[in-house]
């Protein structure tokens, strides 16, 4: 067990200092939420709907986005020099691969996500007062399931043709249910409802989460090999 | 050109290999055995299915049919007789192998001192920025760690690809074309390395279109055409004969 968290952390600080060099990632997926979100802001018919009304759905789609664009460049960086093969043949398991790129993954889809929310505060207006830490609670709930999926998502198309093709169209209907999650819990948030209306929705990610990440380690292993 | 005897165990045993994608056969019952200081070349036109031969070998690819026995242990491949092999390879067996492969296996966006250093953290050796550095000296390029290696020239790369390779003191080590973009000196630097480890009991497989760079290296040399060993065995005497057959095997 001490090994594998020594090969994750191995991992994971590789990734992060391959972003932060290259910035590749952080740069298309912070400029794709900005251009999302004017776009949105642009075609909202103001005598229809509120700026508040729109804000938790636009947020929403945002880091569906956002997430698929972090984690296409996930594996993009290992296909690039066949650098994947390196990992592989380094004398460690493939479940310790899989955890450091899935804590890179997540660590960075926070950090793009958090300037999603207050892009969003920017652009619609709307009021997180009180309600900014639950709403990130509620971001990393819903990540810490999607990057598990995206991240073995990811890795099964890192050797096909077209990988940047591939990964929205398998990982995009497995975000439906975070995404819906997190829609209902923001809007109630944002509403000021209390706490008993979102336990339900809440429950929903914490399971979904428990079980893609768990699935994740289970296939992850396999998938590395050709 | 270093020699073994062939009553040492084998240190890599690979038994009728196959491998299919699709209806293409790329490897068609390809058996190599491979003893600690001996050096397999093996030549072939392009497409013949030697760099597939090296992925199997390593482990990276599954064979259609047909086993990799590495140190007696299964590498990859169902036992061609379950009771006499042990269980498939653990992680710890992939330390005996180094390979250096067409792609360079480097982060463009990380400095070849990083590169080097990762590689040594992966493999679990001590001091792995110490590592790094020997790593780099070995191979000339000592004053370049701090240099991305996008910054680098292609033979550059391609020495800093070797040190990876060798980093971790591998028993078996898997080359693709290891001189490809190298100036002659620097070639000259990689055969000495490659000579010396041969001497300390190293066993290297070696593909090249480039038989004179690696001639004196070889023990063994092989042909393969078309997935199949068109000529194995000790290399014998003359290099001028062996490219003679060579052509001859090709062409037919």
């Amino acid at each position: 067990m001490r090994e594998t968290l020594r090969v994750a952390l191995v991992v994971a600080e590789k990734d992060l200092r391959v972003e932060l060099r290259s910035r590749t990632a952080f740069i298309s997926a912070v400029t794709l939420a900005a251009l999302i979100l004017l776009v949105f802001n642009f075609a909202r018919d103001a005598a229809v709907v509120s700026r508040e009304a729109l804000a938790p759905s636009v947020l929403w789609v945002t880091l569906a986005f956002v997430g698929v664009t972090v984690l296409n460049r996930s594996f993009a960086v290992e296909r690039e020099n066949g650098a994947l093969d390196g990992l592989l043949l380094a004398p460690v398991s493939r479940s310790a691969v899989f955890l450091g790129k899935y804590a890179a993954n997540l660590v960075f889809v926070l950090v793009v996500e958090t300037l999603t929310v207050l892009l969003v505060v920017l652009f619609f207006g709307a009021d997180l007062r009180g309600t900014l830490g639950a709403i990130l609670a509620t971001v990393f709930l819903a990540s810490a399931g999607f990057v598990a999926v995206g991240t073995v998502f990811a890795a099964m198309t890192a050797r096909t043709r077209f990988a940047e093709l591939m990964l929205p169209l398998l990982l995009l209907p497995f975000l439906v249910p975070p995404v819906i999650a997190g829609v209902q819990v923001t809007t109630r948030l944002l509403a000021g409802r209390p706490v008993s209306e979102i336990a339900g929705w809440l429950r929903i990610l914490g399971l979904y989460d428990i079980v893609f990440f768990t699935l994740g380690l289970l296939v992850f292993p396999s998938l590395m090999d050709e | 050109m270093p020699s073994s005897t062939p009553s040492e165990p084998a240190l890599l045993e690979a038994s009728d290999l196959e491998r299919r994608f699709g209806a293409a056969r790329a490897l068609r019952g390809v058996s190599l055995t491979v003893r600690a200081g001996e050096c397999h070349l093996v030549a072939g036109p392009n497409g013949a299915g030697k760099s597939t031969l090296l992925r199997l070998l390593a482990g990276l690819a599954r064979p259609s049919a047909g086993t990799v026995l590495l140190e007696g242990r299964r590498l990859a491949g169902r036992p061609l007789r379950a009771r006499q092999v042990a269980p498939p390879a653990e992680p710890a067996l992939r330390r005996h192998i180094g390979l250096l492969s067409h792609q360079s296996q480097l982060y463009d966006d990380l400095t070849a001192g990083e590169n080097l250093a990762f590689a040594a953290r992966l493999h679990g050796l001590d001091h792995p920025e110490d590592r790094a550095r020997s790593g780099l000296a070995a191979v000339g390029l000592a004053e370049r760690a701090d240099t991305p290696v996008r910054k680098l020239s292609r033979g550059m790369i391609q020495r800093v690809a070797f040190a990876r390779a060798i980093l971790h003191e591998p028993r078996l080590i898997l080359l693709d074309e290891p001189f490809t973009g190298m100036d002659p000196v620097s070639s000259d630097a990689v055969r000495e390395r490659l000579d010396a480890l041969l001497r300390t009991g190293c066993a290297l497989v070696l593909v090249t279109h480039d038989v004179l760079e690696a001639w004196e290296l070889a023990s063994h040399a092989h042909v393969m055409v078309r997935g199949e060993w068109m000529r194995s065995g000790p290399r014998g005497a003359s290099m001028d004969g062996f490219l003679h057959e060579y052509r001859e095997v090709v062409r037919a």
